[in-house]
């Protein structure tokens, strides 16, 4: 069964590749099921390892698939690590994933109908299934490099989804230049990356899991500076991929590709890459307790940072967006904990409400958009939720989906977003009360933001008429919406804590699970933690119910926030200027050098030097060419002197020359 | 045995044609007459090599002088081809209008 584990990146492979040669012939409907189908396949694989894991007892195995670099001792090899840690990646990749190609059969027929290019249909499931491709091959490598292969490969996807309608966007370059930006910061963490795997290298002499931490394992004292530079440099990978602070600006513009690509890339899957690699190398992150401690406070200030945005953006996907980088803050925090466990508890369930409210308000949008159509308006964004509203009884089946997506966010029990939140906070109160206190701040600001666009998007009157002649989505794209809403429903329940010392069937499962791979402590369940932070999500939610049922009845009324907070809800709007720091004190400086060097030292230095030898080897050709005069018998003449002078040299040598000179008084 | 003339007679022979020829070349604008006093400075080459070639009783001397006149026989064949084809495109044989590829 775990030889079967290459087929797990080989099967989105054949789909993309059938797809990019034969998806013209093959035809929309049949280029669609294509994508779905090797997706689905590829799930089986991953449902066939995970029942081989339980079979054996979680015991990590390695399928070797092609020797791929062999120089002397040095070996790298296309290997799959099969442990309870990547089969748990590779379940979520590829059962979300097939979830979404399902739903993006759907949602993509209109995307295409509606951007006006339906031959971008295939194309669209071709980025898709490579990215599944990539991201398992990053979740199942057995090494770094091939690790990094994927991780490389999910970013190009990423590129390529987000610019999918490069030609559209602010000004017809706003989603190109929101590509270029994702790839452009993900670049500083690729580069944080590759100085880690150097470094582990140049340590170990060796970049396969296994070698390299049974090297650091033994060599513990005397490795400890460089482990400590390898796990920062771990990090940064980490903070650029999963978006943390401070490079978490590409992933709200990255929101500009379609909605699938968001929910699958940019919320379930590739931006989860950090806190699986930060849980692979939980060996090194160990060792490295000040590197630990770093990547928690950067989750924990992303955690709350994150929140704050969202209080104050009016776009629906936007709102999720920075949601996302706040949740990915708590799983950061939680793995730089060593709460691995909890991490990764969080890291499913979020995928699964995260996905499923990504579709949902993809769904939303199309929604709008139909009622755009109905209507001939062609001026309204139907992404932006102050142009909704009164939706709930038009979407029978996206509302409701939505509102458990939205409540198992916010962390209502027992709902799966729950029972995760709740044991990075119980694992912070134990160790780490200062980040438990703004952690428990972030989640409660989570249930205003989601119940107020909850709200705005589904409370009150339609406050424009596309939004009253809204009408409902496909089966195809709410069929997935309602397996994932299960999902978020039951999701938790994967890991229900331990309340008492009586043990009870289904307990503490996936931590038993995961034991196998990263180390966890047992924690005990905690009534005050536990009825404080749903206590403060409750009161937060009907907060925002409060606030926003009555205030907003008009497309151009003012935020109800705004009256509260003022200034700094323009602030929290307009994201901290976050996005002007980095033009002021990175972008403009950069241009102005690149100018500098530009036109300095390669137009004033590389190109004056060649152009001045140019000229110099033309001045010498203009001057010498005045001896050709056209006059033949000159010639003649310069000819006999020359036939002249050397015979003198023969004769007499430079001598005669001289005594020539003298006799006639020179 | 009749009294040889005197090889260093030969040789004064020779470069006063010599001069001529080069004096010839440079002043006669007659691409014509500078043609026929090339010819004149071969000879004059030729009348050194025999002169010579009498005196050290070498054969390879009288060698040379053949040879000079077979490239000069060719010289003459291509040298007046020459002068007649610039003579059709220019209408001239003046050697000083002859500057088309200055520089």
């Amino acid at each position: 069964m775990v030889g079967l584990a290459p087929f797990i990146v080989l099967l989105p492979l054949a789909g993309a590749l059938i797809n990019m040669f034969f998806g013209r012939a093959l035809g929309r409907e049949r280029s669609g099921t294509v994508a779905v189908v090797a997706a689905a396949l590829s799930f089986g694989v991953s449902v066939g390892l995970a029942g081989a894991l339980v079979g054996n007892g979680g015991q990590a195995v390695i399928a070797p698939a092609a020797e791929w670099i062999s120089i002397g001792s040095f070996n790298v090899d296309w290997a799959f690590q099969v442990d309870t840690l990547s089969v748990t990646m590779m379940l979520v990749v590829t059962g979300v994933g097939t979830l979404i190609h399902i739903y993006s059969a759907g949602y993509m027929r209109e995307d295409v109908a509606h951007n006006g290019d339906s031959g971008r249909y295939t194309r669209f499931f071709v980025y898709l299934n490579l990215f599944l491709a990539a991201m398992l091959t990053l979740v199942g490598a057995d090494n770094y490099l091939m690790m990094f292969v994927g991780w490389e490969g999910v970013g190009l996807c990423s590129f390529l989804l987000i610019g999918f309608w490069f030609e559209k966007g602010e000004a017809g370059t706003g989603n190109a230049k929101a590509a270029m930006k994702a790839f452009i910061v993900n670049r500083v963490g690729d580069f944080g990356l590759m100085l880690a795997m150097f470094m582990i290298f140049w340590s170990t002499g060796s970049l396969t899991y296994g070698p390299v931490f049974e090297w650091f394992e033994a060599n513990e004292a005397a490795a400890a500076a460089v482990v400590a530079a390898i796990t920062l440099c771990l990090l940064l990978g980490a903070v650029g991929k999963s978006a943390q602070v401070p490079l978490y600006v590409w992933l709200p513009d990255a929101m500009a590709g379609p909605t699938p690509v968001s929910a699958l890339i940019h919320a379930a899957t590739m931006v989860t890459a950090g806190i699986y690699l930060i849980a692979r190398s939980h060996v090194l992150f160990e060792m490295a307790p000040l590197a630990s401690d770093v990547v928690m406070w950067i989750g924990t200030i992303t955690a709350i940072g994150a929140a704050t945005i969202a209080l104050a953006q009016s776009d629906i996907k936007r709102v999720l967006a920075y949601s996302t980088i706040s949740q990915l803050g708590f799983m950061i925090a939680a793995v730089g904990m060593g709460a691995y466990v909890a991490g990764m508890f969080h890291l499913v369930t979020h995928a699964f409400f995260k996905a499923l409210l990504f579709l949902a308000s993809g769904s939303v949008i199309q929604a709008v958009e139909r009622g755009m159509h109905h209507v001939h308006d062609h001026h309204t964004d139907p992404q932006d939720m102050r142009n909704m509203g009164g939706l709930w009884g038009k979407l029978p089946v996206t509302q409701w989906t939505y509102l458990i997506g939205a409540l198992a966010l916010a962390g209502i029990p027992p709902l799966a977003g729950f029972w995760s939140k709740d044991e990075i906070l119980l694992d912070a109160a134990t160790h780490h009360p200062e980040v438990y206190t703004i952690l428990t701040i972030a989640a409660t600001l989570t249930a205003f933001y989601m119940g107020r666009q909850l709200v705005m998007v589904f409370g009150g009157k339609p406050r424009t008429e596309a939004a009253g002649h809204a009408s409902e989505s496909p089966l195809v794209m709410t069929l997935p919406l309602g397996i994932l809403a299960v999902l978020s429903v039951v999701g938790g329940f994967i890991n229900l804590p331990q309340f008492s010392d009586v043990p009870y069937v289904g307990e503490l499962l996936f931590k038993n699970w995961l034991l196998a791979s990263v180390p966890a402590e047992a924690v005990k369940f905690s009534w005050p933690v536990a009825s404080l932070s749903s206590a403060l999500a409750l009161l937060s939610l009907f907060a925002a119910l409060f606030l926003y049922a009555s205030a907003y009845d008009d497309v151009h009324d003012k935020d109800p926030l705004a009256q509260v907070f003022g200034r700094l809800f323009t602030w929290m709007r307009d994201k901290w200027y976050i996005d002007e720091m980095y033009q002021v004190l990175i972008i403009r400086p950069y241009i102005q050098l690149s100018k500098l060097i530009g036109r300095g030292l390669d137009t004033g230095g590389i190109d004056m030097s060649m152009t001045s030898l140019g000229g110099l080897v033309r001045e010498l050709a203009v001057g010498f060419s005045g001896f050709q005069r056209g006059f033949v018998r000159g010639y003649a003449i310069v000819m006999f002197t020359g036939a002249v002078l050397l015979l003198v040299w023969f004769y007499g040598g430079p001598g005669l020359f001289v005594q020539l000179a003298r006799a006639f008084g020179m | 045995m009749l009294a040889t003339i005197p090889t260093s007679w030969f040789v004064a022979l020779s470069a006063v044609l010599f001069t001529m020829g080069v004096a010839g070349v440079l002043t006669r604008r007659n691409s014509i007459k500078v043609f026929m006093s090339v010819e004149l400075m071969l000879n004059a080459a030729n009348l050194a090599f025999v002169a010579f070639a009498r005196q050290y009783m070498d054969q390879s001397g009288q060698l040379f002088v053949f040879f000079i006149m077979v490239v000069a026989a060719a010289e003459v064949a291509v040298g007046l081809a020459l002068i007649v084809t610039i003579f059709r495109t220019k209408h001239s044989i003046d050697i000083d209008n002859l500057s088309d590829l200055k520089g």
